[in-house]
This record gives C-alpha cells, structure tokens and sequence, in this order.
C-alpha cells in the first residue's frame, strides 16, 4: 500500500508542478501608497531596534539582544504578500518579526524591558515572544528549533484545511542544523505549506557562510524536490516578488518552497559583539550603497513624493518608538507572584 | 528640548568604559544610526550611534577619558531649531525608572512565599517547595464496574482510538505506527478506522518530527508521538524540554502545547545499553512536564486518556515487557484517571514499598513473599511520576515507619532519591529505620542473560529491602 500511494503522489507531482521563473524586481510597478506603507514597515523596525540599542545601553534591558538593522526589507517584503491566516515562526532576531506580524511595539518593548506588561509578562525576553492573535509562533533562543516548529505550524494547516501557510525564517548558521533537513524531507513527502526563509546576512556569530556551509543554501532542498530560489534582499520588491510566487505555489497544494534571501545586518551578532570578523569597509559599503530603506526612500522621491511627506511618517514611527520606549520603562516589573504561576495549565 | 547623549553598556555587566574617539565635532548634523563615537572597555571596541537627528550641541567627555561611567551624559544633542544656549534646558534626571522600584521590594523565599489573594498557585510542585503537601483530588476508581480481560497493548490503543473518536484535532504520528501496525503493536488497527491523515508513519527522524508536532501543537492540534523506544526520544530533548515544556512558561501562559509523547521505556530483554534506560528522572526533572508511567492494562487505559485530554505536554512512559500482560480494564469511555494520584495497590502496616511501571509487579510479588515471613507490606503504585503523589507516600510512611522505594533507573539522581529527600524533609521524626533504595546497577546495561539479570533490580532484593528495613534479619 505504500508503494502504491508513494507512486502515486510522485506522479501527481510531477505533472502538477507549475513551471517557476526567476524571480526579479523589474516588472514591479509599486504604487505610492505601496511604496510609503513599505517605507513606513521598514523605518518602524530600524527605529525600534535602534531604541533598543539604546536601551539595552542604558541597562534597561539585559541578556542578548539581537538587531534586526538592514534586514528590514526580508520580513517587510515577504509579510506584505502573506494572507491573514498565514503563521510565522522565526529565531532570536525576532523583535521585527512581530512588529511585522501586527503586535504592537509597546508590548515588545516591555517585553525586552523584562515588565508585566510585556508579551510574555516579562517571562520570555527578547527571544521568546508569541502572540497567537498575530499568528507570531516565537521568538525561539535554540538556533534551527524554529524550522521544526514552523514546518509543524504548516501541518496543522493542512491538516486543518484553513488555506495557511507558514512561514518559517531561519538564518544561515541554522540552516547547517541536521532538523532542518529532516524538515526539508517530512515538508516534502507531505506536501506541508511551509515557506522556509533562510535569512542569509553572511555571518552566524562570527562565522562567514563560506566557513561553515558547503555549496549553495537555496539548492538544498533540490534533492528532495523542493523549489529554491536565491533573491536580493536589500530590495523590498525584489523579496515581495519573490514571496508572491512562493506563496501562490505552496498555496495551491504543491508543498514547501526555500527562499534564500541575502542580506546583512549592520549590528554586531548581538549588542555585545564588536564585530571583529568583517571589515569596516564591508559594512559601510552595505550601508551607503545598498540600504533597503535609503532605496525606498529613493524611489519615492523619483515619483515626486515630497520630502514633507516623509517627515511625516519620520515623526509618526518616532512617536510610536517613543511611546514605546517610553511604556517600556514605566510598566512594572512582574509581581513576584508571577515567579510561580504559568508552568501548566492547571485544570 | 535638547538630549544628553549618554554614555552606552556594551553588557549587562558593564559599568564604565573609555571614550576612544569622537567622529563627530560640535556642530556636526547627525541622522539616526550615524556613529559619532567609539567606545573601549577591557574586552571591546565599540561604535557608539546616534539613536534621534540632531546637531551635536556640546561635547561633555572628551577624547581620550577613561573610566566613564556607564549612563552618564557624553554630549548633548539639539534638535531643529536649537541653539546651544538652550543646553541649560539639559533635564539631568536620569532614565524613567519602572514604577514598581519605588516600593520596598518584599523578599520571598521559595519556601516562604504565600497564596496572594484572589491569585491561586495551583501547581501542587511549587506548592511542596513552599512547604505544602496536597491531597491530590479524590478519584472513585471503584465505581468503574463494567470490566473486560485485556493486554495492556490493548489497553493503550483503546484510549487512543476512544479520545481520537471524541476528538478530532488528536492523531499520532511515529516510526512504523500506521502500516506496520506499531514496532510492538499498540496502534494496531488505527490506520483502519482513522486513514493515514491522523495515524502518520514517519521517517527516522526523532528530532525532525518531534518539532513538527510541537508546532503543530501551538497551532491547534493534539498530537500522539510515539517513540519506537524512549532511548530514540533521546535525539528529540531539545524540542521536548525547550520547546514543548518551557513554552508557557516563556509565553506568561498564552500559548501551551498540549502534546503526549510516548513509548516503551526501561530494560527490554537482552538488548544491550543502547536499548536500555529508564528516563523517568530525567523528564521528571522537568518543571512544565508532567510524566507518567502505568503498570496495569487500566493505568495504561485511564492514565492515556487523561494524559490525551491534559492540555499540557506529557511524557507516558510504557513498558514493552509489561505489553502482553492480561489484566480486568474498565470499559467505560470516561474512565481517566486523574495524573499526579497514586494508587494503593495492596494495603500493609509493617512496610511502604512505592515502586512504579514494571517494578510494581515485582513489588506486589515480594509483598506476597513477605507476607509468609510474617511482614505485612503495603504498595504504592505511583502512576505519574510529576506531579509526584507526595501525600499518598507520606500517609502511607506515617503509618508503617519504614520505606523501600523502587526503580529500574540508576538510582543516582533517581525517583528513590527524590523520595528519599521527601521523606527527609516530612517525615524523618516518623521513620524506624533508614529508607532503603532498589535500583538498577551503576553500569550501562550488559548483554549477558546472568549480567542483565544482576544489574536489574529484582523481586528478591525487594523481599531484602524490606527485610532490612524491618530489621528482620
Ligand atoms: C543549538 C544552538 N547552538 C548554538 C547557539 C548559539 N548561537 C546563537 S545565535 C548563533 C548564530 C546563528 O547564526 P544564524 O543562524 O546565521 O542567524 P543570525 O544570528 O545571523 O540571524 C549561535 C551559534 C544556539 N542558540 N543554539
Ligand atoms: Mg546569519
């Protein structure tokens, strides 16, 4: 019986499979409202993380805090393609994650703060968050653990029937993690919704990609036939157009997709990492040259935006981040209560 | 209103630092994210970046001082506008500081702390730490009349195929579970009545399908995993302990993960000390985990239906020699026995002897032996191992004076070790004599029939336990 349906599933791939087509950004033609709502996500995040930064150097928040600057446009990109019932499940570097998924930036803030009003009620920290109204899974600290979990938030989709897919982001450094190829395979053999994004910024801590990974992060999930796809992420279009053909493939039943999107992070690996393993050239080439939200920012003003307009949406993202900031250090910490109370669901 | 700049940690324990450099002078325009200065402790150089747009209005810490401290002012910044004579404006409060640090922090210890009004601890193992030991919740175990002669295998799949009946969002996934029928049959006949949408053969991949059904858990179903055998469940801890079990805890309880895992754990037969461990201390250690283990077919049926039902993750751990044991079963739908209750297998004066799984019958079986040499042993069957029943084994101890506990597991760090503490902490003034622990042998588990027999702990070294306790001999 096994070989029977096994037979029978190969089959149907292969002549189900839509043909693919390298994806690029040229035939994108945003609008003015598309191009400001995609500035205003990303200035949101870079905004946030750099108020983070702050905090995090004035002691308000402790333990590891990962930026999420210059990897704007990935999460930005492929959440503004996404439907409502789509999950989303990614590492440490999550703080943009949510901001993208809906929540709110009080919360997250209060959260890295460690106050009650935080998502996890000062519980979880800057890596562990979720938010099921959002559809955010965490926030996960054990690098790969996230691939595993989204591929499983792909099964309950499916299994369910409710027309999601999940997203499932991971980093270069995770990718090499032996759970994410067992994914790759059950995703495969199951036709799971999943989306795997591997975050590509060049480094996992202080190790270049071309010191830990062999051969290309996009084909690897070629020999389980899994469609890969290397794209620009820099450019927000280049990631949206990307996105939209991932998803329209997974959603229309043909199973999981990889998307490598490259990248970098401007920050050090975390706020205590001085960065020693790349060049201050390399960085600032990256900054001046290739800044995702200078390109926005620049093609709104090929269309005429006028500068007044962008300052606007500069102070409204600087109110929220203020407010935020603000929020974050006037909530209360948790009540020592709080030390004994959600570690089962008592019933 | 212009802002001090101040002085950033790289660390949380950071508390000064040098100024190296400065890249921006007074009166240079900054945007957010520039760096206008680099920043040197011990260990690192760091760059320091402006976080709001502005003009650099003074510069407090010049170029070159050491030892600035951590949050103190290193330059002013004005905003559009702003003129350096409006510095004196400079607010010198520091940072806002959380409301709650105002107050005297009241200082509670674990075995101190005390029920806050209107805001239950329920949890009965933060509850023993802070010093309570609860009755667990009644169970009326002898109303279930209706009985049927079934193996304990039998007894397994019943409950799994009667929650799934009741509950679609259950299905169970494993190695060679839907096919092959289960490796040691428990899911015999489920892929028949269920398809292979709920009763999912997967590859070898522990880790890998563990995840899966985690995250399949946070998003709205209950899975079954079975591991063919717990030692395999080995490569799946990590999503085990830091995915399934911290996750509530990490979501200030938004967001749980109702998952059972499950499998034959403990000694086979002579398999060797790759296929032979018992892990009920090792999950048991777990806070966020609630770990069970069944001796009977109706521990086996009641204890999984109430461990499917339980909306937290549970570790059942089975025994494959216990598998074909023939044993009367309630046949009712709603029999669940409630986790974190033990039960009193046979009731005695002379002796506790708490064992649970497999050692149970080997406990039973040295009571009866007692019992010819005139000792009259009482048997607690534990059933879960967290919450552990603590009221159950204390009753029982302040009643015969003396205990023996238990276990196939080494006893190093072990269930018996635990008790042990325990009894320790709540009964020392009751005891007779000292507990005595029945465990495995402190070696990984041998091949040879005579070895295998002599590292695992036996029914007559229960009877000496017993006998020594006693001061029989
Ligand atoms: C299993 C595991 N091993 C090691 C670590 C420590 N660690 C945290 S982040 C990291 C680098 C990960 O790099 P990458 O996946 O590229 O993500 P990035 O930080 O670049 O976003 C390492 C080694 C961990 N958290 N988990
Ligand atoms: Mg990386």
């Amino acid at each position: 019986m096994s070989a029977k349906k096994a037979k029978k599933s190969s089959g149907k791939k292969a002549t189900k499979k839509p043909a693919l087509k390298p994806v690029s950004n040229s035939e994108s033609n945003p609008t003015v409202e598309e191009l400001r709502r995609l500035y205003r996500d990303m200035l949101l995040i870079r905004r946030f993380e750099e108020k983070a930064g702050q905090l995090y150097g004035m002691g308000l928040i402790g333990g590891f805090c990962h930026l999420y600057i210059g990897q704007e446009a990935v999460v930005t990109g492929i959440t503004s393609v996404q439907e409502k019932q789509d999950t989303v499940v990614t590492s440490y570097r999550d703080h943009a994650h949510m901001l993208a998924c809906g929540m709110d930036p009080k919360g997250i803030m209060a959260e890295l703060t460690g106050r009650i009003d935080g998502y996890s009620r000062g519980k979880g920290g800057s890596m562990h968050m979720f938010s099921k109204e959002e559809n955010f899974f965490g926030g996960h600290g054990i690098v790969g653990a996230g691939t595993a979990i989204g591929t499983g938030l792909g099964f309950a989709h499916k299994y369910k029937g409710d027309k999601g897919v999940a997203v499932a982001y991971m980093g270069d450094g995770a990718s090499n993690q032996g759970q994410v190829a067992e994914c790759y395979n059950m995703a495969a053999l199951w036709d799971l919704p999943v989306l795997f994004v591997i975050e590509n910024n060049q480094y996992g801590m202080g190790t270049s990609v071309s010191r830990s990974s062999a051969g290309q992060l996009y084909k690897r999930g070629e020999g389980y036939g899994i469609p890969g796809e290397q794209v620009d992420g820099m450019d927000v279009f280049a990631v949206q157009a990307a996105a939209r053909q991932a998803l329209d493939y997974i959603r229309t039943g043909n199973g999981p997709y990889v998307l490598e999107v490259m990248t970098y992070r401007y920050r050090g690996h975390s706020m205590s990492d001085p960065a020693k393993y790349r060049t201050k050239d390399e960085v600032n080439s990256f900054k001046e040259e290739r800044d995702p939200i200078a390109h926005v920012k620049d093609m709104m003003a090929d269309m005429g935006i006028d500068e007044a307009e962008l300052k606007a949406v500069d102070k409204e993202i600087k109110e929220i981040v203020n407010e935020a900031a603000t929020f974050s250090q006037k909530s209360p910490e948790p009540d020592e209560f709080e030390l004994w109370t959600d570690v089962l669901v008592e019933t | 209103m212009p802002t001090n700049i101040l002085m950033p940690a790289l660390s949380p324990t950071m508390t000064e630092g040098n100024l190296a450099k400065w890249l921006k002078a007074e009166g240079d325009a900054v945007e957010a994210g520039d760096v206008i200065a680099e920043i040197e402790t011990d260990k690192a150089t760091m760059e320091v970046e402006a976080v709001d747009e502005g003009v650099i209005g003074k510069i407090l810490i010049a170029e070159g001082t050491e030892g600035v401290a951590v949050n103190s002012p290193i330059a002013v910044l004005l905003e559009d506008g702003e003129s350096a004579d409006d510095i004196g404006d400079v607010p010198s409060a520091p940072a806002p500081v959380a409301e709650s640090a105002a107050e005297a922090p009241v200082s509670v210890s674990p075995s101190e702390a005390a029920q806050v009004e209107g805001k239950a601890i329920e949890n009965r193992d933060i509850l023993y730490a802070q010093g309570a030991v609860l009755e667990p919740p009644p169970f009326d175990e002898a109303s279930f009349t209706d009985m049927a002669e079934i193996t304990v295998r039998e007894a397994l799949r019943d409950a799994m195929a009667e929650e799934m009946r009741s509950d679609k969002t259950v299905y169970l996934m494993g190695e060679e579970v839907a096919e092959y029928q289960g490796a040691y049959k428990v899911s015999q006949g489920l892929l028949g009545e269920f398809g292979d949408k709920r009763v999912i053969d997967t590859p070898i991949t522990e880790h890998g399908f563990a995840g899966i059904a985690v995250g399949s858990a946070m998003n709205g179903l209950k899975p079954i995993v079975e591991f063919m055998t717990w030692n395999f469940g080995m490569q799946a801890m990590d999503h085990i302990i830091n995915s399934a079990a911290k996750t509530l805890y990490m979501a200030g309880g938004k967001l749980g993960c109702p998952i059972v895992f499950r499998g034959p754990n403990g000694a086979a037969s002579r398999v060797g000390a790759q296929h032979s461990q018992c892990y009920a201390s090792w999950y048991g250690h777990i806070p966020g985990l609630k770990v069970v283990a069944p001796w009977s077919g109706a521990d086996a049926k009641g204890l999984m239906k109430a461990a499917i039902r339980d909306p937290n993750p549970i570790i059942f751990l089975e025994n494959e020699m216990l598998y074909g044991e023939t044993h009367s079963v309630p046949t009712s739908e709603d029999f669940a026995i409630p986790l974190g209750r033990a039960k009193i297998e046979r009731e005695g004066s002379d002796v506790t002897i708490v064992a649970f799984s497999i050692m149970v019958g080997k406990a039973l079986q040295a009571a009866e032996k007692l019992a010819e040499q005139g000792i009259d042993a009482e048997v607690i069957n534990l059933r879960t191992i967290r919450p552990l029943d603590r009221y159950t084994i204390l009753e029982s101890v302040k009643k015969t004076n003396r205990i023996v506990t238990c276990e196939e597991g080494w006893a190093f760090s072990g269930i018996g070790a635990e008790i042990a503490a325990l009894i320790g902490e709540h009964a020392f003034d009751y005891l007779d004599a000292p507990l005595v622990r029945v465990a495995a042998a402190d070696v990984p588990m041998p091949y040879a029939a005579n070895l295998e027999a002599l590292a695992l702990p036996q029914m007559d070294e229960i009877v000496h336990a017993a006998r020594k306790v006693c001061y029989a001999d």
